[in-house]
């Protein structure tokens, strides 16, 4: 795979590894590996269980660090930052869609989308405009005074797609995003993804096992066994 | 946003924070009542003791000391001048309530009718002066007693009281009509063979007025005076008053000044031995007390000060013991308090790690999840204190309108049982911080516990 540069990569492994010491018992997850995501693409992680997807994309989205090698996020070196500024990074850069929605359930579902604002302190009448708007984006604008477990499985995902995207990250990342869902509504759910992707010009990295999600997929980087096993490319449209 | 998301995490699990609100609340009315009873028990003693020696005392220098073996020896010969000097201070003079000489001696006192004597202490004061000074009631806990006379008139100086077990030994317990007087056993051979005889002293150069007074009984007091000589006084005794403790019950004497001043000095120069301050609040004992000291060297009269606390240690030994037992049961409370919101807080820590999680990958640092429980844990403590403080101040006011009862530590008569509610707002407020400190506190530890999850292992978190 020929390397990208930095203007074009939105996530770049040079020889990154990661191994869990789990009470002396080392386990690695990730073999030293290097390859690059390119910006404003559906890529997609695939491969079985067990072969590091999870690992990848947590190391991809600033909440887990290698344990050896070098990452850039959105062209910054993840291992130069503390705690705090690696927090502060994910905040301005990095959105995450759980496979369990993880929504907050004291919170309503315009709270849910607002929450990242709030951190990031956007002001009030910016946060309220951009909120109604991702709401009414994902198609939910009339569920924004609803309590989380008032929604379907479908609407919270929307919610949470929502709430990654209300802050315009570069990166976005998906971990399984259609597992709880029906296939009608896993379908329903991958075109929002795309639709929003394209409006909002953003990096959305998947881990999935769903064939119908691959479908889909600009890049597929294939793991096995912690290795970049395969990379295929779809010409972009 | 964080106060929102606070206040419905504490809702989410309504139960559980209804519980640790009632412990932090039942801990509050703990506190509260026992604190307002400390707080009345106080201002009893306090009341009682300024009612009675009021706030400061002039002394000769060394009286304080040494004076009980001679008192005529201590005294302060130009007390009037004294009294003035203070009196017309103008630092001194808007604090001060009442300004009274008076005279302590010691001496024996005997009821020859019965052959009886024994020794007493007696203590003179102006009956104005005294009476004046018994309607003291600064913190109000004395509204509901029955002022007594004070036995004492400033037109017969002959008129007197003493404690009910020195009544009792000088055998005046039916004429004082005195409740629960044992019999008198009958008397030892040497008092039954000298019987009727006269009294060492004669009865007739000391009893001018006994016709007058037929009803009232008569004991008459033997002292020393400042040379040396002994002398001695009738008193007509109006009533026995209970002391409070059995010593002083055995040989209390209340006169007027005008007879302790004869019984001391004779024909001598009248002195007194003290001069009594009562001020209108007992705040302005320590300023009063240092401009006392200031006045008297500046005039250099070898004159001393002392406050009620040092004339009557038990004050000081009360209130010292009350404290430590309110602290003790406050820090109990406190520990209770302590313990719920950790364990409320954990138990809500432990429920939310993929909530703790997931806030964390979005960009929430530690100290805004520390801060988030610790928000949590000082609401729950505003809540559990507010209700705990309202509903303690409730059932006090409450406990006061029930009219009970209770014999404190030195008295001798049952008194009004009440908790200090009227004077009590800093006691309210500062129970209120506490328990919401120790809520804050404790929810510290959880919170860090929160703030150090690692946002995989957290997101992992079922």
């Amino acid at each position: 795979m020929t390397p990208l540069t930095n203007e074009d990569a939105v996530v770049s492994f040079h020889e990154v590894g990661k191994v869990y010491d789990d009470e002396g018992l080392r386990v690695t997850a990730v073999k030293n590996v290097s390859f690059d995501i390119p910006r404003k693409r559906f890529a997609m992680i695939v491969g079985p269980s067990g072969s590091g997807k999870t690992t990848l994309l947590n190391l991809v989205g600033c909440i887990d660090t290698p344990t050896s090698g070098r990452l850039e996020v959105c062209g910054q070196d993840t291992g130069a930052l503390d705690d705090r500024a690696l927090t502060d990074f994910r905040s301005k850069n990095v959105a995450f869609v759980f496979q369990g929605f993880n929504l907050f359930p004291v919170l309503t579902a315009y709270e849910n989308v607002e929450y990242p604002l709030l951190l990031l302190g956007v002001g009030g009448a910016e946060r309220r405009e951009r909120t109604l708007a991702m709401l009414d984006s994902v198609g939910l604008a009339d569920k924004g005074r609803h309590r989380p477990n008032q929604l379907s499985g479908g609407q919270k995902q929307r919610i949470a797609i929502a709430r990654a995207l209300v802050k315009n990250p570069a990166l976005v990342l998906a971990d399984e995003p259609t597992a709880n869902l029906d296939t009608h509504t896993g379908a329903e759910i991958i075109a929002l993804m795309r639709k929003v992707q394209r409006e909002h010009s953003a990096s959305f990295v998947f881990s999935t096992h769903d064939p119908q999600l691959m479908s889909h997929a600009d890049e597929t980087f294939v793991l096995r066994d912690g290795e970049l096993f395969d990379h295929r490319a779809r010409e972009a449209s | 946003m964080f106060l929102k998301i606070a206040f419905r995490n504490i809702l989410r699990n309504g139960r559980r924070s209804l519980m640790t609100l009632l412990a932090i609340a039942v801990g509050g009315v703990a506190i509260v009542l026992f604190g307002e009873f400390v707080g009345f028990v106080q201002a009893s003693l306090e009341t009682n003791a300024v009612q009675n020696v009021g706030h400061l005392t002039v002394f000769r220098r060394g009286f304080f000391d040494y004076g009980a073996g001679d008192p005529a020896g201590f005294g302060i010969a130009n007390y009037e001048e004294v009294t003035g000097l203070v009196e017309n201070d103008p630092e001194i003079r808007p604090l001060l309530d009442v300004i009274t000489p008076t005279v302590s001696l010691s001496g024996v006192i005997g009821n020859f009718e019965i052959d009886t004597s024994k020794t007493f202490l007696g203590t003179g004061y102006v009956p104005a002066d005294r009476e004046k000074m018994q309607r003291w009631d600064e913190h109000g806990v004395a509204q509901r007693r029955v002022l007594q006379d004070s036995g004492l008139r400033a037109d017969d100086e002959s008129r007197g009281v003493v404690g009910v077990g020195l009544a009792r030994v000088l055998g005046l317990c039916a004429p004082l009509h005195i409740a629960d007087c044992p019999p008198r056993p009958a008397p030892t051979t040497w008092v039954a063979a000298n019987a009727g005889a006269a009294p060492d002293v004669p009865r007739e150069s000391i009893d001018t007025e006994a016709a007058a007074k037929a009803d009232i009984p008569r004991l008459d007091m033997l002292a020393a005076t400042a040379n040396g000589a002994p002398n001695v006084m009738s008193l007509y005794v109006t009533r026995a008053e209970p002391q409070g403790a059995r010593e002083l019950d055995d040989n209390v004497v209340v006169m007027s000044f005008a007879l302790a001043q004869k019984l001391l000095y004779g024909r001598g120069e009248r002195q007194a031995t003290g001069l009594v301050l009562q001020l209108h609040r007992t705040e302005d004992l320590t300023h009063v007390r240092g401009r006392l000291e200031a006045l008297f060297q500046a005039h250099g009269l070898d004159l001393e000060v002392r406050d009620f606390a040092e004339r009557q240690p038990f004050y000081r030994q009360a209130v010292g013991m009350f404290s430590a037992i309110f602290l003790f049961i406050a820090l109990i409370m406190g520990m209770i308090v302590l313990f719920t919101v950790v364990n409320t807080m954990g138990t809500s820590v432990v429920e939310r790690t993929s909530e703790i999680g997931t806030a964390r990958a979005m960009g929430l640092r530690r100290t805004g999840v520390r801060r988030l429980f610790v928000l949590e844990g000082s609401i729950l403590g505003a809540f559990g204190a507010t209700a705990g403080v309202a509903t303690g101040q409730i059932v006090a006011m409450a406990f006061n309108r029930a009219g009970a009862t209770w014999t404190p530590p030195g008295s001798a008569a049952p008194v009004p049982l009440e908790v200090l509610t009227a004077h009590a707002g800093g006691l309210l407020a500062g129970v209120w911080v506490g328990l919401v400190v120790m809520a804050t506190i404790a929810a510290v530890v959880p919170a860090n516990r929160a703030a150090r999850l690692q946002v995989v292992d957290a997101l992992r978190h079922v």
